[in-house]
């Protein structure tokens, strides 16, 4: 037995019952719990990038996977969340909503999605992704007086248990007709297809397609991210979809990369409505947080094209692009968290008018953020489109790069008329300038990354061109 | 005499779940519904894990049972904590009411 492959899952769980003891016995511990769960997470950073020299190593029974693109996306997750906690103290502090069991459910989630990231067996899959989800709920309603928290909570709940119904449902019909829960065993079983392991299929990709929010299954992305706190749906937007592509990987290349005819057709669908629906239906917005939702929405689907080649380029180009997209709605929110004024923050569009003549820094991020995220050169936004499309295309899948093009013009339209609203419209009154440090750097390096990726995005591609599955 | 097989587990498993769909998508009246037609969903994979493990001679479907059991309660449990905030709120938990976050 190995226990020190999962060190980084045992300190993380040991952390959490630690701090609540921290927030309970103690009082007034919230700053002090927050800042020890930033700690926790530096520290939980350093234990997994010391795994990086691993190459493919299962454990338990074989039900745990540690491999190089587990251990990839756990550091991206982490490397996001610290962030996510940095930036959103300010905002989580005015809203009064800076408890201990804030970043106590944050850790939680994130032990959830390791779990799911490691996962080789549907059991553990199973508690992995329900551990994320049930602390999910609870961060979703979490500014619980007020009444659109609490609805974008209920209306999270029941979609996403009504999901997990629906993956659990695949698992059972998996489960039987192949014989076991196991990953590597289902692969092995599967070169005599029955129809009960493709309804099962199908059944799991569309639970997954529900979590990571691709149409046709996306009805609870905008109303939740509107919903909850900004800070929530930057964590929303954010770090969940890695668990949930990176689970979407796993299944399609372990277990079901011999059924590539039958979900193929699938993830192209999904793929291709995911990209319309998302760059036409953000056009009417008037809400940025539901704004960002559609285009998250539009997002998944390019990510799920790389996934639909079923090669090796495919899933290397998602993964970078997961991890750009990751920056690029770090960058967003942040530049949301700056638009305060008395203690309120500002989410509608036309609150952006004009905020070049009073904040020109604050507006030259947002239209670099904007750049990247409708893809135009040399920004990390266009590489990260630019890696899918020659995946898709050495495929010979013309179609699909084809619509993925149209839909990147299409969106391209509602980012222009943000950045046409920030530099030509009436200015309004300017917010207000002092921020926490956290905050600022969060911006400066997440623009940073996107602004001069293109010098040396070799960094990056090394890093992820070690994913080797098939 | 009349055999009962792995089929007819199977149908059975597949209706409820099914009534358990049906029940989320067609319900207009109440959120604590809501919640009865999603445990109705995990018993019916209940009954289908159940019934696969004694058809293959498999003793993991019955331990993936006691997990989704255990994590069913838990959601549950946070569902009502949900639904309670909610009531706190807008007064109501009336399905059609359900409609401030719209765009």
């Amino acid at each position: 037995m190995n226990l020190d492959l999962i060190f980084p899952e045992i300190f993380l769980s040991l952390a959490i019952m630690f701090l609540l003891m921290v927030g309970v016995f103690k009082k007034k511990s919230e700053r002090l719990v927050y800042n020890l769960s930033t700690t926790t997470l530096i520290i939980l950073l350093a234990l997994v990038i010391n795994l990086f020299s691993i190459n493919e190593i299962l454990i338990f029974n074989q039900s745990y996977k540690i491999d190089t693109l587990s251990t990839f996306m756990k550091s991206i997750t982490i490397i996001s969340a610290i962030f996510v906690m940095i930036s959103s103290f300010t905002y989580i502090k005015t809203l009064d909503i800076l408890k201990i069991e804030y970043p106590i459910l944050i850790l939680s989630a994130i032990l959830g999605m390791m779990v799911m990231i490691s996962s080789n067996d549907l059991i553990v899959f199973y508690l992995g992704l329900e551990l994320q989800s049930l602390a999910l709920y609870v961060l979703a309603s979490f500014n619980r007086d007020n009444i659109l928290s609490s609805e974008s909570g209920l209306k999270y709940f029941v979609l996403s248990a009504l999901s997990s119904g629906l993956l659990l449902y695949g698992c059972s019909l998996i489960y039987g007709f192949s014989g076991s829960t196991n990953f590597t065993f289902i692969s092995s079983l599967t070169s005599n297809i029955e129809n009960g392991v493709i309804f099962g299929l199908v059944f799991i990709i569309v639970g997954l397609a529900f979590k990571i929010s691709a149409v046709p299954f996306h009805m609870w992305a905008p109303d939740v991210y509107q919903g909850s706190p900004t800070s929530v749906t930057l964590f929303f937007a954010a770090l969940p979809k890695v668990a949930a592509l990176t689970v979407f990987i796993r299944f399609l290349y372990i277990p079901f990369v011999n059924l590539i005819d039958n979900w193929q057709t699938i993830i192209v669908f999904i793929s291709i409505s995911s990209m319309i629906f998302g760059a036409v239906a953000a056009i009417g917005q008037s809400n940025l947080k539901r704004l960002i939702a559609y285009s998250s929405i539009g997002h998944m689907g390019y990510a799920l094209a790389g996934l639909a080649s079923g090669t090796n380029q495919g899933v290397q180009s998602s993964v970078t692009y997961i991890s750009i997209y990751l920056v690029m709605t770090l960058a967003f929110f942040s530049c949301l968290f700056m638009m305060r004024k008395k203690n309120i923050f500002y989410e509608k569009i036309e609150d952006l008018s004009g905020l070049s003549s009073n904040h020109p820094i604050l507006s030259i991020c947002l239209l670099i953020v904007l750049f990247s995220l409708a893809g135009i050169p040399p920004l990390a936004g266009f590489f990260a489109k630019f890696y899918i499309f020659m995946a898709v295309i050495e495929q010979s899948m013309y179609f699909l790069a084809i619509v993925g093009l149209l839909s990147t013009v299409v969106a391209a339209f509602y980012y222009l008329r943000l950045i046409k609203i920030i530099y030509f419209d009436k200015p309004k009154e300017s917010f207000e300038k002092d921020h926490r440090i956290g905050l600022k750097v969060t911006l400066a390096i997440s623009t940073g990354i996107l602004l001069l990726y293109f010098i040396y995005p070799g960094f990056l591609n090394d890093l992820v061109s070690r994913i080797v599955l098939i | 005499m009349f055999e009962i097989g792995l089929g007819h587990y199977l149908t059975l498993g597949a209706i409820i779940f099914t009534i358990g769909l049906v029940g989320i998508f067609l319900n207009r009246k109440n959120v604590i519904v809501l919640l009865m037609s999603i445990e109705l969903i995990l018993l019916a994979v209940n009954i289908n894990l159940v019934s696969f493990s004694i058809f293959i001679n498999d003793l993991s479907g019955q331990i993936f049972t006691l997990f989704i059991l255990t994590v069913a309660a838990a959601e549950a449990a946070i569902g009502l904590a949900i639904i309670v905030v909610y009531f706190r709120n807008a007064g109501t938990i009336k399905v059609e009411d359900i409609e401030k976050l719209k765009g």
